[in-house]
């Protein structure tokens, strides 16, 4: 895809053992992150999000596929040789409290990653430590020799934030990084997010079930259907037109403030259950929640190919603008 | 970008908008600065002081003003409680209690505050390394610690006195060897449970290495539950000295111990049931401050990390 990609997933497959044989979380995913850019992934829980985004930072090990960062196949280099790219690739966690060891001072949490990298001297991690810290509205006088469970659930997330941004990375992989949290609080974590990217000239790959917050903070969008990729494209572009039958449904069910004004007549709305994952329908994997599901849905497994120059779509019989 | 975000609220300053929290934040604050030691209560002053007692005359037990516990005197058998120069009496050959008692403690300090300690160290590790590693290891370690609990645990530090003769490390040894189980069982599980946390996973998207994460991330947070299976554990080495003492496979005589005291009073019980019951009830103070200082302790720092 783009030339000019800092992360590009090629093929990636996750699959766990279980007692009843092999299960993918995830199958066959394929994208590009471009530098500075911000890619949301959005989908229903269990279709595979966060295993791609833990697939990217290599825990676990991807079971196919490549993951090339910077040029650097993830998936073949030796565990040794993963720790300095590591520096430049870290994660945000969905739940801030629990993404906090209970008996460390923040100071200590915030600074782990320096001291991992083997970066400076103690007072030079401390200033650090105060930097990333204001940065992110944390207070670090008051804050520095507290522990976690003495902050709230959104403060919390602003010291995993400072904590992933102290060796100033390349990559942040946020996983549902708001949806743990309140609404008003959910706002102030994306507008920081927004502020330290242009700050620190970050990539986001942002996931998240909610289609709302995702739609204010990317420029692509991936939407993903058990374990597989269903569409992507530009932000714009997918909540206006979307191609994929999923898609529209996804879209059609975000609650609309006033209904009378929302100009969307007929509302494609999500019927029927998640099929198990354990065994997924053959073919296309929407085709049993699908309106226009035929026989070939059935018989074919849809590719993901390019409807448009930046926008492409698995399935036999995309909806057209 | 985050237009919609804006309106939603009015970008409030990094912190302001928290200011209620802060405040909030403020309160909780004063209340966990408020000190620990007026939160603990009167019984654990209590307990703690019994202890201190206890210890600082079995330290002290040489130079203090008292009889030599081995010295017998057939004038003075069986003399009762606040006799005069005896202020816990006397026993059958008229020894001094007080003095039997106090040298006694020393054998079952000596215990109580090492063998413990030798099962946490080594549980610690292995229950560690088979709540992270898993598979094989913990197999590995799950064979060892229930073959231990297999074996009843009395019995078995009788075998061993028996074969390695009874002087103090051994009996040391062979407590802490059965005290081993109880400390890996608490540190395999509290290891399992934290290892699931996200703060785990963050440290290995970081780079920390397995040893890093064991003692960086785990260790502080499946000490604690361990330490107060310490203080559990110091109750029962005082116990398992006591019931060895009492069948008679604890330390040859005339070594004074409270097992043996008791013991050795169970005899003339009927006549003069002081020479059983002065040793039971030190021994029985001293658990009791034990287990009472365990559940403050307990309560202390369970507030906070239940709390999570």
């Amino acid at each position: 895809m783009a030339d000019d990609s800092i992360l590009s997933v090629k093929n990636v497959s996750v699959e766990y053992l279980t007692e009843s044989g092999r299960f993918a979380a995830i199958q066959n995913m394929n994208f590009d992150l471009g530098e500075g850019e911000t890619l949301g992934l959005v989908g229903e829980s269990g279709c595979g999000k966060s295993t791609t985004g833990r697939a990217i930072l290599q825990l676990p090990r991807p079971t196919s596929g490549q993951v090339v960062f910077d040029s650097v196949d993830l998936t073949r280099i030796p565990q040794r040789d993963m720790r300095p790219i590591r520096r430049r690739l870290q994660i945000i966690f969905q739940d801030p409290v629990s993404s906090l060891n209970p008996r460390r001072k923040v100071k200590d949490i915030v600074a782990e990653p320096l001291v991992i990298a083997g970066v400076g001297t103690r007072s030079d991690r401390d200033a650090k430590v105060r930097e990333v810290l204001s940065a992110v509205g944390v207070d670090p006088d008051i804050s520095m020799d507290r522990r976690p469970h003495q902050f709230s659930g959104g403060q919390c997330q602003r010291i995993c934030i400072a904590r992933a941004l102290i060796l100033e990375p390349t990559l942040i992989v946020c996983d549902e990084p708001v949806s743990a949290l309140d609404v008003s609080v959910q706002a102030q974590i994306l507008n920081l997010l927004e502020d330290m990217k242009a700050r620190y000239g970050l990539t986001l790959l942002f996931i998240s079930h909610d289609l709302a917050v995702v739609k204010n903070i990317s420029d692509r969008v991936a939407v993903m259907y058990l374990g597989k990729l269903c569409e992507i494209a530009d932000s714009g572009r997918i909540y206006d037109s979307p191609a994929h039958p999923y898609t529209a449904g996804l879209i059609a069910s975000i609650p609309v403030f006033d209904a009378g004004s929302s100009g969307r007549g007929e509302r494609a709305v999500l019927a029927g259950e998640i099929p198990s994952p354990l065994s997924p329908p053959s073919g296309c994997r929407f085709r049993t929640r699908c309106r226009f599901a035929q026989q070939k849905c059935r018989e074919e497994e849809p590719p993901l190919r390019q409807i448009d120059e930046r926008h492409h779509v698995a399935c036999h019989f995309p909806l057209l603008a | 970008m985050a237009r919609f975000v804006q309106n939603l609220l009015r970008r409030p300053g990094p912190s302001g908008s928290e200011s209620e929290r802060a405040a909030q934040d403020a309160r909780e604050t004063t209340r966990s600065h408020q000190p620990w030691w007026t939160r603990v209560g009167l019984p654990f002053w209590l307990s703690l002081g019994w202890l201190v007692l206890i210890g600082l005359s079995a330290i002290l037990a040489d130079i203090l003003p008292i009889d030599d516990p081995l010295s017998t005197n057939l004038d003075t058998l069986f003399m009762t409680p606040l006799s005069e120069g005896h202020l816990l009496g006397t026993d059958a050959v008229g020894r001094d209690m007080l003095s039997r008692a106090i040298h006694g403690a020393r054998i079952s300090l000596q215990l109580a505050f090492t063998a413990p300690f030798l099962s946490l160290l080594v549980g610690l590790v292995l229950g560690l390394s088979a709540g992270y590693f898993r598979g094989r290891v913990d197999t590995a370690v799950s064979i060892f610690t229930d073959s231990i609990l297999a074996f009843p645990n009395i019995v078995g530090v009788m075998v061993i006195l028996f074969f390695f003769g009874a002087s103090l490390p051994v009996m040391i040894l062979a407590l802490a060897f059965f005290g081993i189980p109880a400390e890996v069982r608490v540190a395999r599980a509290n290891t399992i449970l934290f290892s699931g946390r996200e703060f785990v996973m963050a440290a290995r998207a970081l780079g920390a290495s397995n040893l890093r994460i064991m003692v960086r991330e785990l260790l502080p947070n499946v000490i604690v539950p361990m330490l107060s299976l310490v203080l559990f554990g110091m109750s029962i080495v005082i116990i398992i000295e006591g019931s060895l003492a009492f069948l008679g496979v604890g330390f040859p005589p005339p070594t004074p111990s409270w097992g043996k005291m008791i013991a050795d009073g169970f005899e003339d019980i009927s006549r003069a049931p002081h020479v059983t019951l002065v040793p039971a009830a030190v021994m029985f103070l001293t658990i009791l401050s034990l287990n009472m200082i365990g559940d403050s302790l307990r309560a202390l720092t369970d507030v906070k990390a239940s709390s999570l």
